[in-house]
């Protein structure tokens, strides 16, 4: 009569489920972000303004706004054929991807101006200077912020139920109607697994944070 | 003011009018100046005077509101690939060394050989070493510059400059960030790159850099030049009021 053990393929699904939507929303937000917050440093005005209007309009768009945008707006756009999954990737890594680029970008600030000064006057272009000088020192004061981004986009995973996704948080769907059983036990254990997830994201920050602590 | 000894076939670095505002602050004004090639040129006085800031214009870090800048004939480019490829040749030395943080100092003085001249690893590396030897702190190489002392740091840097072969060097007050112990060992190094017929622009303050190491002193006040010398004539006998009453006040203590 235990609803974990009665249950444990639907849940096993959904927490594989929720861990696959957080890892390519989370790199898909990643190397996206990275690139807008290059953007937003660029030298070239129209890069700037790009990066500018994305950050302004996906960080002020509710996430489930930006779902239903995503799930009705690109089929009526006639970009069908998508899957569910992948159009939650889609709306989940575009929308972190907002937070992650500003992330970035206070780590880039952190870094003196003379270390792209330097670069520049040995003859590297924008790109070797960021890629080569500054990133490599912004990630060092980027990492805690990212990390508690990519804990809230674990958490935000849970939205994609709403959208035909079968994560962890639509396990709870299938179960509390007609089993009879307890309601609040249900969430307990889709809370901690939940809690495995974002343990073991911080755990992995926490070491990459004391990996790039080299002298200074 | 004395027009640059050099023909123009001779001269490296040419600015033509140039003039620069920083907000209201008017701090270059028709400046004009011409650097021949292995001349050493030092720019002397008071702060705030617009001196670092014309060296800063001579590689672009700080851009002009009038006027040309030529090196080596060819104008100063737009941001961009070209400015990046003209840079290459201008060497620069920052009164703060600006040496890559994460980096070693071997991999400072590799990176841009690798990046920029693309030149493979170990070629690069051994003329690092050799560079890092000639500046004297070829020990530290596999240390990370914050391991090393300002005056170490700074000999870095030379070399790092150094390293892409340049064709001029700019250096922007190389010394004022420095222990009084450690100004000499690389007012030194400066003194062997003059001796060796480098083309060097120096901002200091150092009148004995000036009087030992320059062809030519440049006295610059409230961004204009007010007086071009030979360093002996300049110090012995300066032309305008300005240079004196600066001279005065610097020199007897």
């Amino acid at each position: 009569m235990n609803v974990l053990s009665d249950n444990f393929a639907e849940f096993r699904e959904g927490f594989l489920k929720t861990v696959e939507l957080t890892a390519y929303s989370g790199v898909l937000a990643l190397l996206l972000g990275t690139l807008i917050a290059a953007f937003r440093v660029s030298p070239v005005p129209a890069l700037r303004a790009f990066g500018t209007a994305w950050v302004t309009l996906l960080r002020n768009t509710p996430l489930v706004l930006l779902f239903l945008t995503v799930t009705l707006g690109l089929p009526a756009l006639g970009l069908k054929g998508w899957d569910d999954f992948w159009l939650a990737v889609l709306a989940l890594g575009s929308y972190t991807s907002a937070f992650i680029c500003e992330a970035v970008r206070s780590g880039i600030n952190t870094v003196p101006v003379g270390q792209a000064e330097a670069a520049r006057s040995i003859g590297m272009t924008f790109g070797q200077t960021l890629g080569q000088v500054v990133l490599p020192q912004a990630v060092r004061t980027a990492i805690p912020p990212i990390g508690s981004l990519m804990i809230a986009l674990a958490k935000n995973t849970a939205i994609a139920s709403g959208f035909n996704v079968g994560e962890l948080a639509s396990v709870q769907k299938g179960l509390n109607s007609d089993q009879g059983y307890n309601i609040y036990v249900i969430f307990l254990w889709i809370a901690l697994c939940y809690l495995i997830i974002t343990f073991a994201i911080s755990g992995l920050f926490r070491l990459l944070e004391s990996r790039l602590a080299v002298v200074r | 003011m004395s027009e640059a000894p050099a023909d123009s076939a001779d001269a490296l670095v040419v600015l033509d009018k140039v003039n620069k505002h920083f907000g209201a602050l008017h701090v270059l004004q028709d400046i004009d100046l011409t650097i021949a090639r292995g001349e050493v040129v030092v720019v002397i006085g008071p702060s705030g005077s617009g001196k670092s800031t014309l060296c800063r214009t001579i590689n672009r870090l700080e851009t002009t509101d009038s006027g040309t800048i030529t090196i080596d004939g060819r104008p100063l480019p737009q941001e961009g690939r070209e400015l990046a490829r003209l840079r290459a040749d201008v060497g620069m030395v920052f009164q703060s060394f600006n040496l890559f943080a994460h980096k070693t100092v071997l991999e400072n003085v590799t990176l841009g050989q690798v990046k920029v001249r693309k030149k493979d690893r170990k070629s690069a590396e051994a003329t690092a070493r050799t560079l890092l030897d000639r500046v004297g702190v070829g020990a530290q190489a596999e240390k990370y510059p914050a391991q090393l002392s300002g005056g170490q740091q700074q000999r870095v840097a030379i070399a790092r400059a150094l390293a892409m072969d340049p064709k001029v060097m700019l250096f922007d007050e190389p010394t004022s960030a420095l222990d009084p112990e450690m100004i000499n060992e690389v007012l030194e190094v400066m003194r062997q790159l003059a001796r060796d017929g480098m083309t060097m622009v120096v901002v200091t303050h150092e009148m004995g850099f000036a009087r030992s190491a320059a062809n030519r002193v440049v006295f610059m006040a409230d961004g204009r030049i007010v007086e071009e010398a030979a360093p002996e004539q300049f110090f012995s006998n300066p032309r305008s009021d300005r240079a004196k009453d600066f001279l005065s006040k610097i020199l007897h203590h």
